[in-house]
């Protein structure tokens, strides 16, 4: 298939009534050259009885739905409409909780509910949600005259529910400092600031800001501890050298200094007690705690 | 039990020979005095106790270190009970036990001690007498010949018999450790407190009961007052314990018990190093101008002196018992924590130890010529042994050899003998020894005790 037959398709398929018409002569044109044994004014007729086909084919519109049957029950003249029941279950209930109205009515042409319900069936039923106690009154009208009969729901008012919970609780300063502050570790006989306890004091640093930004009243105690190593007096003068060079580069970091306190515990308080570098290590630490 | 006496008899011996390098004087110079000791009988009900009196009275005078003990087994068959006992041999032929029986061979006394006791107005009565069997006749033999009282039971029994060996020391001019008391630190109530025992580690008593930690423990030299170091205790709502502060310096009397006033200073760490000669003032380490330098203060805190100015830390500052202005004290300065002196105002600094590996804790003996300190000169860190060195000439001896971590030597009142800790039985506990390394007896086992201190007997 040529291109051409293609767009002639996609034309026809388009089905367009002004651009048809547009392009009938350029396709004629083109078919002309095409089929030259054809004459161009068959192919014009062809085409054009083509384009009215198409305008044909808008299917027309469906028609109009047939207008509700109505079948009024047969009634008999100048009896009196008569509501044979109208109920309301649960009639007492509690606030947030729903009764059904049910009701039957005979004889009526005209039946309604109060309250906001509106008309109704002959025959039906409803559910309500009223907040407090109250009346729903069925009226039915007919040409015998009118009924109306009332039902009351009451409704009590539940106990209230408890209250909800306080302001969502937020992680305390406390709890922040122990879960996220981190350790800085030192060399053996040592109270020099290694680079990686240049990153755990710089990232404490930053969470003691946002603790003391949020918690005014707030301090904290910057422990020093040793390994076991050292004897045990020797060890109190270097915890307490490794808590004050800790809580110095704190203070370079711009933490108020008037908010930390050192304590040394020597090696009173090892938290690992195996004769090992690794025990020992984790020993030899600046430690931040809550103060009080 | 008598082998064990020969062995240790023997290592009495030996300990002459290897002090002898530095001069130590747990010998007086020349020849130990050598003294037998027969076992006392009891008459009547009194010989129920003979057992634990003829222990203590052979093991008080083994351990002064000052005699040497003539071994049990060696002893004559014939043993006077009283001098009326001895009855000079006839013509060659024995008459009963005599002097020479004791000086003569296999035995080779000096001196003999001897006696008995017997239950009067139901108490226990000990006669003893000390004789100087080199000599020709009893009247001039005769040395001590003296009643002693105690009580119809054990207790008493060893009370008699120390008291008897004080005086047989005393002979000898040996000061005896009965009355002596050693002051450490126990965690044995789960929290470290001050704790005091008798020389030989009876009567374990708490003296503090702070309940965080307390540590560090020094004894003024008239005997009447502690100091130590405490992480005074904090409590929140409710008296709930919260936590500690910063360590402090807490001084108490020995003899009530309580505490008494003393101000530290506004600083981090204020730790108790030991009291001057006078028992009025205090040396302290203390952070006060940053980091912990060595101060002096009054008895009451107040008067603080800085004593060193060095860019390192310093601590355990100890005054020289008998010049009281020569002070001992560990530095840093030199790298790895070294054992340094100095005058009392800080001047004349120099080193003692000779920079390899810690050096710590060093004690001055009594006459204030030796220290004894803890080092780990040939092991790794943290493995310390006792060292005992001649402060003049810097000569040092080692006492202990690598059986656990041996730290914190006290010299005994008689400067013969040192309590220290060890941890050569897997727990930390306080053993003496005499200042040669012989003679290690283990005075605790409850807990771990660390941190001791000899005080002088007071009354």
């Amino acid at each position: 298939m040529s291109d051409s037959d293609r767009l002639l398709a996609y034309k026809r398929t388009g089905c367009g009534p002004a651009r048809l018409n547009r392009n009938h002569s350029r396709a004629a044109v083109r078919s002309a050259r095409l089929y030259g044994k054809m004459s161009a004014v068959l192919l014009a007729f062809m085409l054009l009885a083509f384009a009215s086909g198409c305008k044909k084919k808008v299917p027309p519109p469906p028609p109009p739905p047939p207008p509700p049957q109505q079948t009024p029950e047969p009634v008999a003249r100048l009896e009196r409409p008569t509501i044979n029941s109208f109920t309301a279950e649960p009639s007492a209930i509690e606030r947030g909780q729903s009764s059904t109205l049910s009701w039957s009515i005979s004889n009526a042409t005209d039946m309604s509910i109060s309250q906001g319900i509106g008309a109704v069936q002959s025959q039906g039923q409803r559910q309500v949600f009223p907040t407090s106690t109250t009346s729903y009154t069925l009226t039915a009208r007919g040409p015998g005259g009118n009924d109306t009969r009332s039902v009351t729901v009451s409704v009590s008012t539940p106990p209230p529910p408890p209250p909800p919970p306080t302001s969502t609780p937020r992680l305390s300063s406390q709890d922040m400092l122990a879960q996220q502050a981190q350790d800085a570790f030192f060399d053996y006989d040592k109270s020099d600031i290694r680079p990686d306890a240049r990153d755990a004091l710089t990232h404490d640093a930053g969470l003691l800001k946002q603790i003391f930004s949020q918690d005014p009243n707030f301090s904290v105690v910057m422990e020093g501890h040793c390994d076991e190593r050292g004897s045990a007096e020797y060890n109190t003068a270097l915890g307490d050298r490794r808590a004050t060079a800790a809580k110095d580069f704190l203070v370079q970091l711009g933490v108020p200094g008037d908010r930390i306190k050192t304590i040394s515990y020597g090696k009173e308080r090892p938290q690992c007690t195996e004769a090992s570098e690794d025990c020992w290590q984790k020993n030899r630490r600046g430690h931040l705690s809550a103060g009080q | 039990m008598k082998r064990t006496i020969l062995f240790l008899s023997t290592a009495l011996g030996i300990s002459v020979l290897v002090l002898g390098q530095i001069n130590v004087t747990v010998n007086k110079p020349g020849e130990k005095p050598s003294i037998a000791v027969p076992d006392f009988r009891g008459s009547g009900d009194a010989q129920r106790l003979m057992d634990p009196f003829n222990a203590t009275l052979f093991r008080e005078l083994q351990t002064s270190g000052q005699l040497k003990l003539i071994p049990k087994t060696v002893y004559p068959l014939q043993v006077p009970q009283q001098p009326t006992d001895l009855r000079p041999p006839v013509n060659g032929r024995s008459q009963g036990p005599w002097l020479t029986d004791w000086s003569g061979p296999p035995v080779n006394a000096n001196y003999l001690a001897f006696g008995y006791t017997a239950v009067q107005n139901n108490q226990l009565v000990l006669y003893g007498w000390l004789d100087d069997v080199t000599q020709s006749n009893p009247s001039s033999a005769q040395l001590i010949g003296k009643v002693y009282i105690g009580t119809l039971d054990e207790v008493g029994a060893a009370k008699v018999a120390r008291e008897f060996a004080a005086d047989i020391l005393k002979i000898f001019g040996a000061t005896s450790l009965v009355g002596t008391k050693i002051y450490f630190v126990s965690s044995r109530t789960g929290h470290k407190e001050i704790w005091s025992m008798d020389y030989d580690g009876s009567n374990q008593k708490a003296f503090t009961a702070y309940g965080t930690i307390t540590t560090f423990p020094v004894v003024s030299p008239d005997g009447t007052k502690l100091a130590f170091t405490t992480y005074p205790v904090r409590k929140g709502a409710g008296g709930k314990v919260i936590g500690e502060g910063q360590p402090e310096i807490y001084v108490h009397s020995i003899e009530t018990g309580r505490k008494l006033v003393y101000y530290n200073q506004k600083a981090s760490m204020n730790a108790a190093s030991d009291f001057m000669t006078d028992s009025r003032h205090l040396l302290i380490y203390c952070t006060a101008s940053g980091f912990s330098q060595i101060y002096e203060t009054d008895i009451d805190g107040s008067g603080l002196r800085r004593v060193t100015h060095s860019g390192s830390l310093e601590v355990e500052a100890k005054a020289n018992p008998k010049t009281g202005n020569e002070v001992v004290f560990v530095s840093g300065r030199g790298g790895t924590p070294q054992i340094y002196r100095m005058n009392i105002d800080g001047t004349d600094v120099a080193r003692l130890s000779t920079g390899e590996g810690d050096a710590v804790n060093p004690s001055w003996s009594p006459d204030g010529q030796h220290i004894a300190f803890s080092w780990t000169r040939g092991f790794e860190p943290g493995n310390f042994n006792i060292f005992v060195m001649d402060v003049a000439t810097r000569d040092f001896v080692q006492l202990t050899h690598g059986a656990g971590r041996n730290e914190n030597p006290s010299w005994a009142p008689d400067g013969v003998h040192l309590v220290f800790s060890s941890t050569r039985e897997r727990t930390t506990q306080i053993y003496t020894m005499l200042a040669d390394g012989t003679g290690v007896q283990q005075l605790t086992t409850q807990g771990n005790n660390e941190k001791p201190v000899w005080s002088k007997a007071t009354q």
